[in-house]
């Protein structure tokens, strides 16, 4: 017993947690290393770094000049944002509808919209894609974001009601005193009181919807909607032997999300530690 | 005489409306839709009639069907186990090293661990792809340098360990996520219940199972509960790395969500159908249900919450 405390030192827990930092990094920084090589020097030595001679950047030249990655990066970026704001918004406004005013049928709301939480959408696709071939939206972006604010919602709902039990009663209380409007408090005290919690939600809803594959696959596979997550998955498949152009594909792929992510980290871990999640 | 008129609180729908507008529209409906269109059959020209339990005998009669709807059920069960075996364990450890042992850089550790969680599985398929390719070597360059280059193989196309490996992958991706639930419920138990534990003699260890372990059964319980419904619903890793919905080598790696999709869509020489397509969602309904429920009848009741 004693061995394993005086093992579990600052050096051995350092060794343990960096050994695994590398397992979860070095897929990615080898990726990102050899897109920036020639052809030669990614089978020649793969796991060297770049050097003078191996330095070659034909994969991004190959890949910026398909024109359409832009658009497909556009499309992702569209539909992310504005399902973003939907879910924050429309998910805000239900939680302080839920966590505030007591009148019938809150429980079964509530209830349903936890239902959503364990149950996912995908099930639903077929009849999903029947509602939109008959509401003439395949092959668009708003199809995409209309699934994504339903399949956003229930977690969004259940975080933020969590985090709105959590705001003082007089601070309510006194505005209603002054007879402030209902929507006046939720817009003008309650959001900006819940924005880590707004964070929380934000990256927890991002990261499922830009990294989706099932619905842009589903619903918007054509050529002018696709996501890039549909059009990496493509264009990989077109060039699979193209090892450069495919390399600097899934680098380009991985900035995004790693920028949104360092923006909003802080954020997350002080949501998810004051109790947003739980 | 003075009258109080209770208005209508106009304020509540109109909060409501939009969240419950959406939500029903997109996801409650379908769902019990497509649990509805599994007991229709469709005809050539598109024409739906009631069947009753028709498609159901099929699926469990027919003997393609009924072998590949067990096959994927089993292969579920089994990328489920490994997962539970494997990711969950190893989250919790990295989670109580970096929460317990006061130590420096956890930010970073705790971002570079998340960070796969971040990717597309479109990118995880290919790098690993890539990296467990023969053509490229890679890792069979990194295995020379610990001396085993003799167990290389390709794993990924092997029917025997393709499962294993794909699990792990999944793994690899998504450990992020139960560890950062783990690691925020640990650094929430207050100090002085630890400082107590500590002045009464005990050790490390000890306060880590007897006390700070018991203070998250119920995180625990929810990761338990999220990478169930994660699993079963599980289908872009196997597209991804199999080039689409077929299943793998000898359909070693199909996963109920791969045989959704075959069914709906179909696949190479199989024809889909929305019926079919419904049936077998139907059926994946029935068992994330029958789990979640299990979780809430079993575990979850039996699990306290502690208010600090």
């Amino acid at each position: 017993m004693k061995k394993i405390q005086q093992a579990l030192q600052p050096f051995t827990v350092h060794v343990i947690l960096l050994s695994y930092t590398v397992i979860a990094l070095f897929p990615v920084l080898l990726v990102i290393m050899n897109s920036f090589k020639s052809k030669r020097g990614i089978f020649k030595d793969p796991l060297a770094l770049p050097t003078a001679k191996t330095f070659s950047l034909v994969g991004y030249q190959k890949v910026l000049e398909e024109s359409a990655v832009v658009t497909f990066f556009a499309n992702s970026m569209i539909v992310t944002v504005c399902a973003l704001a939907l879910i924050l918004l429309f998910g805000a406004m239900a939680a302080w509808a839920l966590s505030e005013y007591r009148f019938r049928g809150a429980r079964l709301l509530y209830f349903l919209m936890g239902f959503g939480i364990m149950v996912p959408i995908r099930l639903g696709t077929v009849s999903i894609l029947n509602t939109m071939v008959a509401l003439d939206l395949t092959n668009t972006l708003t199809a995409l974001v209309l699934v994504y604010v339903a399949q956003g919602l229930p977690l969004a709902v259940f975080i933020l009601a969590e985090f709105m039990n959590q705001i003082p009663k007089d601070l309510k209380e006194a505005a209603r005193c002054d007879s402030v409007s209902e929507f006046k408090i939720f817009f003008q005290i309650i959001l900006p009181l819940i924005r880590p919690a707004i964070a929380t939600v934000a990256v927890f809803s991002m990261i499922p919807i830009w990294n989706d594959l099932w619905f842009p696959l589903i619903l918007s596979p054509g050529e002018s909607t696709q996501t890039i997550t549909l059009g990496v998955q493509q264009f990989i498949g077109q060039y699979t032997t193209n090892w450069n152009a495919v390399l600097s594909s899934l680098s380009l792929a991985v900035l995004p999300v790693v920028g949104l992510y360092l923006i909003f980290s802080k954020q997350l871990i002080r949501g998810i530690t004051s109790g947003a999640v739980k | 005489m003075i009258m109080i008129l209770k208005r209508f609180p106009w304020h509540i729908p109109i909060f409501l409306a939009p969240a419950f507008c959406i939500y029903g529209l997109f996801s409650a409906i379908p769902l019990i839709d497509t649990l509805r269109l599994s007991f229709f059959v469709e005809d050539a020209h598109g024409v739906r009639s009631f069947s009753g339990l028709q498609n159901y005998g099929f699926l469990f009669r027919d003997p393609i069907m009924a072998q590949e709807f067990w096959n994927a059920l089993w292969v579920n069960c089994r990328f489920f186990m490994i997962n539970m075996l494997v990711q969950n364990p190893v989250a919790l450890i990295l989670a109580a090293l970096m929460a317990t042992a006061k130590i420096k850089g956890v930010v970073i550790y705790r971002t570079a661990i998340f960070l796969p969680t971040l990717l597309s599985v479109v990118i995880v398929g290919f790098i690993w792809k890539l990296i467990l390719s023969p053509v490229w070597g890679v890792g069979e360059t990194m295995m020379s340098w610990v001396g085993l280059e003799a167990w290389f193989g390709p794993w990924l196309g092997q029917q025997e360990t393709a499962l294993v490996t794909v699990s792990l992958i999944s793994v690899w991706q998504y450990i992020g996520l139960p560890m950062i639930l783990i690691y925020a419920a640990l650094i929430g138990i207050p100090d002085e219940l630890l400082d107590a534990a500590y002045v009464d003699g005990s050790r490390p260890l000890r306060t880590f199972f007897q006390i700070q372990l018991p203070l998250i059964y119920p995180t625990l319980g929810l990761v338990t509960i999220l990478t169930f419904v994660g699993n079963f619903n599980a289908f872009d890793l196997m597209y991804t790395v199999y080039s689409g919905a077929g299943g793998g080598p000898e359909k070693s790696v199909d996963l109920l969500g791969t045989l959704f999709y075959r069914t709906f869509f179909g696949f190479a020489s199989q024809i889909g159908s929305t019926t079919m397509g419904a049936t077998v969602a139907s059926l994946m309904f029935v068992i994330i249900l029958a789990g979640v429920a299990a979780y809430f009848f079993f575990i979850q009741r039996r699990l306290l919450r502690f208010q600090y």
